[in-house]
């Protein structure tokens, strides 16, 4: 206990001190505090997570001077949990962070940059760690608004500004709902403590309706379709490590709430619930994924990957809360332990990615797919970073992606299980979705990868590139060592999700209990596998095709000569493949859901049509979501304001009867309501 | 024991006996175009004298362009040690389900794309685009087949849906277990780069995909990439015999019934082999923006295993 108050005023004190060096220091200096204070922070509330995690601690913490004296915390098997993925990030992000912030020396916004980043970071350890409404709400529009006001660090960037407004407008209407949920459950009063609104018993109506404002509010934030559409504008235009930061950990916070109250909160619910968490999550995989494949911004194509893996992680807690509904418990636990353990795996290879994507950008000062490529002897150690993250993120054994991947299907495989046929059929549609999803996720990254590293180079700046600065090279590698370890050591990890789980004993069970073994063997779990055997296999193998063509006397001779060009002689990059290109068969395979627009023109010779003079094209693809959900809701708003305008005439006469006209109905209906 | 010596036996089986299949198909193929044909042991000399000439490297290909063979051939031999091949219960069977098995292909195709991708040939970054995206349409087919077989069995791990096949005679022939098979069948013909999806037997056509991917690829590299392309065939061949047609697999070690799983495994490989052989003289190859029709029928197929399974359980 007394360690864990210690590491906990480590964390509290580590942040603001990070935060204050960044308004009050200049230069290396202060950059070098800033990383440091986030540094200390993220590492505390890492060590206070596993502490309690490991120990089966949950202390808690109130705050008994002013102002902060409705502030409680607790740090529960969950909350434990979300401090390590928290500091997992958080650290590799203030290392990282320190070189790249570099970039911004000398400009005014450099200093809210590392202040904001620590207030983001100081934010979102309160939110998991909240154990009343009050705490959980503050903490959660401090991060929304700092995480905003990081988004707008490059303000002068064309798209920056309606990105963050697209992002502000649809967080605060979740935070509007997630209000609206807490003042249900806790029965008006923001300050009850979680362990009350547990202990209380609501109708099934009012546990609906708390439920579905809950799905709103942190679905939102999750990024989850059709709610998602602010989170491509707004990842790809904070600076990278923030962007790293926003979507490893911060819409990791939806799924932090969702199962907060849904699976703690409210202990569970009907089969619709987790139905629906379900569809939702499926939708969102595929629609993310299929989404990222047009993309060749690779921050946006990174940015789509976070909806499609947030859609994975719902998946696996959808599954778990339909299990939990027909009492199945350990298919329950198996379900939300899949889904925490994508969350982890997701905020290391998705942080690690944006990180990578970061470095590219730091040297080419683009994000376009089309200009890289050739980087992989430029910058090799960014490279082999980032092909960690897109085997990781594309689900190859035997990395970190792979082991939830293969939990989530365990899970959903279990669905035979389940009495009503008309739901288990679900199942079988989601197992296949979720393959669909992974397939299209390894195309994505073989061309986020191959087009951005692989060749020849696609620009003067990719050729001129250099590799990351050091301490961008050790976030970066930090991440990259945690995406193989959560790979190879899964049955550890999979008995630590265990104990997070053992506060929501109400829908896992916690008689579920999970062994440490070289086979992955989960209860509940149909199959077996195990990661760290699979990976000594494949070194051995590698190891011994190698000594066998040394024994065998394969010829050893090796000679570099071109790449063959049908007979051309010399090869620009103009002859290389382009991500569109790339991408082009599953752009027609899904042609109706593009809908490409296509644009041809052709210049011909004055003299005859059979000579082209030049030939213009182009094709472009825009998501229908704005089209069809929200330009109908805008256009709604906007006729609404319009109409509401006219009760504003000016007159101050006017307004005195509108508010005494307001006041007397307020007391009429108060009256009336006792 | 003797499962160690037995896994290891499965795969060097595995890996000698593979060209030799791929020989197979095109001795038959060739006996049914009434051509006399090349006999069934020239991939061995194929790959012999590939492994005795020099490699030739694009001066733009980078580490992963060395990296990739060994990758590509470690991860399908990987599979042959998961594969009940011979007999079942299998000592690995712990390590990797169907699942795994299926991932871990997967895994070969990826290096083998961005291999593709390393030299900077339009054929390399053509044939990548398409084996990834051919890879990429097969795989809920392949997820729902497994489904419909762990519905069956109970579970996902190989050697159990292999001993409940062969307890339960019956399975075998329940509509589940056939459209799964006919559903895997077009995968193999997929994943396998077989017609009607790729042509194998052609070079610098603009339809080509595993050929154009490999095109940089020459000597001892190529050698390892064609061979393991051949054990790949193989698994999907004892895959398809022996999870759906499971009579002949070993379930006790006597060498007399390991004998009868040898001649089994010959047996049920000579007949897909014929099966392919023969669809390959039919039938043409599909434009490639119509194979996406083909694997959806498969997946069709797919669903329709999973439905009557569960329904008929």
């Amino acid at each position: 206990m007394a360690v864990a108050q210690a590491l906990l005023v480590v964390m509290l004190t580590g942040y603001p001190i990070g935060a204050l060096a960044a308004l009050g220091l200049r230069g290396a200096a202060g950059r070098g505090l800033v990383a440091a204070g986030a540094l200390v922070g993220a590492l505390a509330g890492l060590a206070l997570g596993a502490v309690c995690l490991a120990a089966g601690l949950a202390p808690t913490f109130t705050a008994s001077f002013l102002p902060l004296t409705g502030v409680m915390l607790r740090v529960d098997g969950l909350s434990a949990f979300f401090l390590i993925v928290i500091g997992v990030v958080g650290a590799a992000v203030a290392v990282y962070g320190f070189g790249y912030s570099a970039a911004y020396d000398g400009r005014h916004s450099l200093p809210m940059l590392g202040a904001l980043l620590n207030v983001l970071l100081l934010s979102l350890s309160v939110q998991v760690m909240a154990d009343n409404a009050l705490t959980f709400l503050m903490a959660w529009e401090t991060m929304s608004l700092s995480a905003y006001a990081l988004v707008l660090t490059e303000h002068d960037r064309p798209g920056t500004v309606r990105a963050a407004r697209w992002y502000i407008g649809l967080t605060h209407a979740g935070f509007a709902a997630l209000v609206a949920m807490f003042l249900l459950l806790s029965a008006g009063d923001l300050t009850t403590s979680f362990a009350a609104m547990r202990a209380v018993s609501l109708p099934p109506g009012v546990r609906d309706a708390a439920f579905l404002l809950g799905l709103f509010g942190f679905g939102a934030k999750a990024g989850i379709v059709p709610l998602h559409v602010w989170l491509p504008m707004a990842h790809p235009v904070a600076p990278s490590h923030v962007s790293a930061l926003m979507s490893g950990v911060v819409i990791k916070m939806g799924v932090y709430g969702l199962v907060r109250v849904t699976g703690d909160l409210l202990a569970g619910g009907p089969a619709w619930w987790g139905g629906l968490v379900l569809g939702l999550g499926t939708v969102s995989a595929l629609l993310g994924v299929l989404y990222a494949l047009m993309e060749h911004d690779l921050k946006r194509l990174l940015a789509f990957h976070s909806v499609e893996n947030i859609g994975i992680i719902f998946m696996g807690i959808g599954a778990g809360l339909i299990f939990q509904s027909f009492q199945l418990p350990a298919l329950a636990a198996l379900g939300l332990v899949a889904g925490l353990y994508h969350t982890l795996n997701h905020a290391c290879f998705k942080g690690l990615l944006f990180l990578g994507a970061g470095s590219v950008v730091h040297a080419l000062g683009t994000r376009n797919m089309e200009a890289m490529g050739g980087l992989v002897k430029r910058m090799p150690r960014t490279a082999v970073c980032f092909l960690v993250g897109a085997c990781a993120i594309s689900a190859l054994p035997p990395l970190n992606g792979f082991v939830s991947e293969w939990l989530v299907f365990q899970a959903l495989l279990g669905g035979s299980a389940i009495p009503q046929p008309e739901i288990a059929l679900i199942m079988p549609i989601a197992v296949a979705m979720l393959a669909l999803t992974s397939g299209l996720a390894a195309v994505c990254f073989v061309k986020a990868f191959g087009i951005t590293f692989l060749a020849i180079p696609r620009s003067p700046e990719a050729e001129r590139a250099h590799e990351a600065p050091r301490s961008m090279q050790v976030g970066m590698g930090a991440l990259a060592l945690a995406c193989v370890g959560l790979g190879l050591a899964p049955s550890f990890v999979v008995r630590g999700l265990g104990a997070a789980l053992s506060g929501l004993d109400r829908v896992a069970s916690a008689d579920v209990t999970f062994t440490v073994g070289l086979p992955l063997r989960v209860p509940g779990a149909v199959g077996e596998m195990s990661s760290p055997l699979l990976a000594l296999g494949l070194l051995l193998l590698v190891g011994l095709v190698l000594l066998g063509l040394w024994l065998g006397g394969a010829d050893r001779r090796l000679r570099i000569g071109d790449t063959w060009g049908c007979g051309r002689i010399g090869q620009t990059p103009r002859m290389e493949y382009t991500a569109t290109a790339f991408a082009e068969p599953l752009r027609r395979v899904f042609a109706e859901l593009y809908r490409p627009t296509r644009d041809l023109s052709i210049d011909f010779h004055p003299a005859s049509k059979y000579f082209v003079q030049s030939i213009e094209y182009r094709s472009e693809i825009h998501p229908w979501f704005e089209r069809v959900v929200y330009a109908p809701l805008f256009h709604a708003l906007r006729r609404a304001a319009t109409w509401t305008r006219r009760l504003q005439g000016g007159s101050l006469h006017l307004y005195l009867v509108y508010m005494t006209f307001a006041l007397l109905v307020l007391l009429t209906v108060a009256r009336w309501w006792r | 024991m003797t499962g160690y010596v037995l896994e290891l036996a499965q795969a060097a089986l595995a890996l000698l006996l593979a060209p030799g299949v791929v020989g197979l198909v095109r001795w038959m193929k060739a006996r049914l175009q009434n051509r006399r044909g090349a006999p069934v042991w020239q991939p061995y000399r194929e790959l012999g004298k590939l492994f005795r000439k020099e490699v030739v490297v694009s001066s733009n290909a980078s580490w992963l362009f060395h990296a990739a063979p060994f990758v590509v051939f470690a991860s399908v031999v990987a599979v042959t040690f998961l594969v009940p091949i011979l007999a079942v219960p299998l000592p690995f069977d712990g390590i990797g389900d169907l699942l795994v098995v299926v991932y871990l292909l997967l895994l070969g195709t990826f290096f083998l794309s961005l291999a593709g991708l390393d030299p900077g040939s339009p054929f390399g970054g053509m044939g990548a685009s398409r084996a990834m995206t051919v890879a990429a349409l097969a795989e809920p087919t392949v997820a729902l087949a497994i489904f419909a077989l762990a519905l069956g069995a109970g579970s996902t791990n190989l050697g159990q849906i292999v001993a409940r096949t062969m307890t339960d005679p019956g399975a075998a022939l329940s509509p589940g277990h056939l459209f799964a098979f006919g559903a895997l069948f077009i995968v193999t013909l997929a994943e396998t780069g077989r017609l009607p999806v790729d042509n194998p037997a052609t070079h610098l056509e603009l339809t080509m995909i595993h050929e154009a991917m490999i095109l940089e690829y020459s000597g001892r590299y190529l050698a390892l990439i064609e061979w393991a392309a051949a054990v790949k065939l193989l698994i999907f061949f004892s895959l398809l015999g022996n999870l759906f047609v499971p009579w002949g697999v070993s379930l006790a070690l006597t060498p007399a019934t390991l004998a009868l799983a040898v001649a089994s495994l010959l047996v049920k490989v000579v007949i897909l082999a014929g099966a392919v052989a023969v669809l390959e003289t039919r039938i043409a190859k599909l434009r490639l923006f119509r194979v996406p029709e083909l694997l959806s029928v498969s997946f069709v197929l797919a669903l329709l295993a999973v439905t009557s399974s569960f329904l008929l359980r």
